[in-house]
């Protein structure tokens, strides 16, 4: 071997060494940490996202380990007699029992709880604000399509690794939410009723169900997740990760801080202030009292009941769908050559069609807006949202449908705190469904050029300085500091494509596909602002002193 | 500001002038230089950044502490008061502890390490070498299998493949080990005879009970006793309420599912399933507080607003020799949220 010749020419010195040199000698790794030690990783804050969500994940493995030890995913009946005085001798699940005892008969158990819920909300949080993140910067741009596809997989892995945590301590809140996913998967045409069935090992509620999503939330699904972090990670590496624009940062190299030890003392530090910050929050603010809501029972229901956030999209699109239509009613009963079967529409559209869309688009985007701009680069340098406007204005008008789901899944809390009428709200809520996306795509995109065109007035003529000064035939100007060359950089090199027209193909026919495609480029790319180029800036220069000119323009401006 | 004629969005000369050639772009002026901070140039703010990371690092040394306290100091059997109070000690312990290592190390990169920025290549993910290479193995491993010069060994190990995985999807079969009858849907506790009773006591009702405006949520009896209890009380929980006769207005064939007034109906709501609580007793509305389906009472629960599209199953009643009030029999449809089989 020659890794025995090696170490006969290498004597270490230093204790570091000696170590090195064991290991090495073993089982490898010099050319892991020569390869990693001081690999160079961009620093931005928006770049933390992501680290919230690995940290937040190691923290539910942490609380949630705990959890298990004293958590009995049994509905068995039993009899409550535990310290929780308002409960005692109520009749109830093991499952909730146990709920009960972590929370008031386990020291530190009620603390763990509140981390679990916490951390998990914070989670699924942190994974949505990190896409959004990539989104609006084209961070999922050739080559790292298939990372987007991996994180938009952790998304829901996310949200239903945080509904079958929800569920377990079978509380009247958590199964008045299974009832409601029961009668949104009786509504699937044909085998829903089935699914229904084997889902809750008979009618519902049944006695499974809570071991069985105990299964999902503690082995399957958090498995899955693993696997997919990893498989993120990885690619990470493979891809190195991506840069802001600005002076210094191509496409071709990686301009930050060196992970050992910069980098590594900054992500891992985070991770400490992450636990802290999710400590705080299980310590200061209550979640999820399930003492308060009693154990599962079908009769009655909480008025204001909410479900967690990740869920409440698809919670408000119940809500705001009509039962009846302008007089048409929303349950069709199709008749078939064996009977008549029900297809309820009110129920089975909403709980699909909403977050169908959402994720299709999330999903193919990508190759969407590829196949537009025919751009087949790699991408390392991020976009800012604002040099790119149809993008960023697509990507406000699916957060603002998200967004009008989401609050419709709080129309009542709404109607009750602003005293207005229920009714009212979900009216409004309705109509904002078609047009919210609309007028935010438009005002978003104007913000952007808005945005692109103070980013081409301070390259040209500077930064206002506040500086009023009255020249000698009376007029005041006030005075623009010319930027430094590293700051307008960051103003000008972007790059600001067009309209990509339709061009024939191998057989010179232009067919139409890509006519369509040309329409969706000129759609995409037709309002634009142009960078400003070394002549502009000359120009604005050039004629005679820049105050002047910006005085000059200004009167322009108030003249029109 | 003003409406630059030369920085119109617009206008073709940008257009023209904005070409991606080089001449036309700034040229990138580099990394900028470092600017050193405080702690770079003036030993005395290095000490006081070293001052500060410590008594961060003691802050959290101090936090575990005091989850200790809060851990040991409470009595386990005392007040919901004090397990809040031994919950914000262990919670501000820990967040102490853990805030006080994460924002030393974060203080400590930040002023003390060395903050050059550094530049890095980055290496083509993998070269065109490779991929002809691995486009010539796959081709080459598929011709020396064969599979496809022979169809017969590539059309049966597909369908071997194909069928394989099914034993393991009808395995599942028995997570609901019945004989899968749909029919159980349709049918509830109630029949004839069956007394209304209080939820959750399941003591009867007596009509003469029932005030005009009052509500009952209601089980039927024996339900308390019954072995699949929550299965049975999922369909058959039932809301009773008396108002002026004159205000009701039953469909033809349903005037005596009343009695003087009394009307009970599924508390399933029609949408998805969730129990219509709340009873309105001014307006005879009852609404669902999960999707705010509403229903008129006078109107036999007809839908007058939100996502559900069918009333709420009547349940027939009448008062038995005792004076209590009992079932006509059962629900003449199915209740709570349809399903593909309803009809």
């Amino acid at each position: 071997m020659s890794a025995s010749t090696a170490s006969t020419n290498y004597t270490p010195k230093t204790k570091v060494g000696r170590i090195t040199n064991f290991v090495d000698e073993r089982v490898g790794g010099s050319g892991i940490l020569r390869e990693f030690g001081r690999k160079v990783f961009p620093d931005h804050w928006s770049f933390m996202f992501g680290e919230v969500a690995l940290y937040s994940f190691v923290i539910l493995l942490l609380s949630g380990t705990f959890l298990t030890f004293f958590f009995d995913p049994s509905m068995t009946e039993t009899v409550y007699k535990g310290s929780f005085v308002p409960l005692k001798g109520v009749e109830m699940s093991a499952a909730y029992n146990s709920s009960l005892n972590i929370s008031f008969d386990i020291r530190g158990g009620l603390f763990m709880r509140q981390v679990h819920h916490w951390a998990a909300l914070l989670f699924v949080a942190s994974i949505a604000v990190h896409m959004l993140r990539v989104f609006f910067t084209g961070a999922f741009r050739k080559p790292r399509e298939m990372n987007w596809v991996v994180g938009g997989f952790l998304l829901i892995l996310a949200m239903a690794e945080g509904f079958t945590g929800y569920s377990l301590p079978d509380d009247l809140l958590s199964g008045n939410g299974l009832r409601i996913i029961d009668g949104v998967i009786k509504s699937i045409p044909i085998v829903g009723t089935y699914i229904s069935f084997f889902l809750f090992g008979g009618e519902f509620p049944g006695t499974h169900i809570i071991s069985r999503l105990y299964t999902l939330h503690i082995l399957l699904i958090p498995a899955i997740i693993l696997l997919m972090i990893a498989v993120h990670l990885f690619m990470v590496v493979v891809h190195k990760h991506t840069q802001y624009p600005g002076p210094g940062r191509n496409d071709h190299n990686v301009v930050g801080y060196p992970l050992g030890p910069v980098y590594a003392a900054k992500a891992g530090g985070f991770f400490f202030i992450v636990f802290g910050v999710v400590a705080l929050m299980a310590a200061a603010f209550t979640i999820n009292p399930i003492w308060n809501y009693g154990p599962y029972d079908p009769s009655p229901v909480s008025a204001g009941t909410q479900p967690d956030w990740y869920i409440g999209f698809v919670d408000g699109a119940l809500r705001l769908m009509p039962g009846w239509l302008f007089g048409i009613p929303m349950e069709w009963h199709v008749p078939l050559p064996w009977g008549t079967n029900t297809l309820t529409l009110n129920v089975l559209l909403p709980a699909l069609v909403p977050a169908g869309i959402i994720f299709a688009v999330l999903f193919t985007y990508p190759w969407i807006e590829r196949w537009i701009t025919k751009d087949n680069r790699e991408h390392h340098v991020l976009d800012r949202p604002r040099n790119a406007p149809t993008r960023t204005a697509i990507g406000v008008a699916g957060f603002i449908l998200y967004c009008v789901m989401w609050a419709a899944a709080s129309s009542d809390l709404i109607a009750t705190h602003f005293h207005v009428s229920l009714n009212d709200v979900t009216y409004w809520l309705r109509a904002l469904f078609f047009i919210g996306p609309i007028i935010g795509f438009i005002v978003s995109k104007r913000i952007s050029l808005a945005l692109q065109r103070k980013d081409r007035e301070i390259a040209l003529h500077g930064r206002e300085t506040g500086r009023i000064v009255r020249l000698p035939h009376g007029e005041f100007i006030e005075v623009h500091a010319p930027v430094d060359e590293y700051k307008r950089y960051k103003l000008v090199g972007f790059e600001s494509p067009l309209p990509l027209p339709a061009t024939p193909n191998a057989q010179g026919v232009v067919d139409r596909r890509e006519k369509r495609r040309a329409k969706l480029s000129r759609w995409f790319f037709e309002d634009r602002v142009a960078p400003v180029t070394p002549r502009e800036l000359e120009a604005a220069h050039g004629h005679g002193h820049h105050e002047e000119i910006a005085a000059e323009e200004d009167k322009k401006a108030v003249i029109r | 500001m003003g409406d630059h004629s030369h920085d119109s969005p617009t206008g073709s000369d940008v257009v023209a002038a904005a070409g991606q050639s080089e001449t036309e772009r700034f040229q990138d002026p580099g990394i900028p230089p470092h600017r050193p901070r405080l702690a770079d140039t003036d030993p005395r703010a290095a000490k006081r950044a070293e001052r500060q990371v410590a008594i961060l690092f003691a802050v959290s040394v101090i936090g575990t502490l005091l989850f200790f306290v809060g851990y040991f100091a409470f009595d386990p059997n005392a007040s919901i008061g004090t397990l809040r109070l031994q919950n914000l000690f262990l919670g501000l312990g820990t967040a102490f502890a853990m805030l006080g290592i994460g924002v030393g190390i974060v203080h400590w990169a930040k002023t003390l390490m060395p903050d050059h920025e550094v530049s890095e290549e980055r290496h083509a993910i993998r070269t065109e070498d490779d991929r002809v290479a691995a486009e010539k193995i796959v081709e080459d491993i598929l011709e020396e299998t064969g599979i496809k010069r022979r169809p017969l060994i590539r059309n049966t190990i597909i369908g071997a493949l194909a069928l394989a995985p099914l034993p393991a999807i009808v395995m599942f079969r028995d997570l609901d080990n019945s004989s899968l009858s749909v029919d159980r849907l349709r049918h509830t506790m109630w029949k004839e005879g069956v007394r209304l009773t209080r939820d959750p006591s399941g003591t009867p009702i007596k009509a003469s009970d029932v005030t005009i405006g009052s509500a009952f949520h209601v089980i039927p009896e024996g339900l308390n006793e019954s072995p699949n209890k929550l299965e049975e009380k999922a369909k058959a929980v039932v809301l009773l309420m008396r108002l002026d006769p004159a205000a009701l207005h039953p469909s033809p064939g349903r005037e005596d599912w009343g009695y003087n007034g009394i009307v009970a109906y599924s508390k399933i709501c029609t949408h998805v399933g969730c129990p219509v609580a709340l009873y309105e007793q001014q307006t005879h509305h009852l609404l669902c507080p999960c999707h705010q389906s509403t229903f008129d009472l006078t109107q036999e629960c007809k839908v007058i607003f939100g996502p559900a599209n069918r009333p709420l199953p009547q349940l027939p009643i009448k008062v038995d020799s005792e004076g209590y009030l009992v079932a006509q029999s059962d629900f003449h449809e199915p209740v709570g949220p349809s399903y593909w089989e309803r009809g």
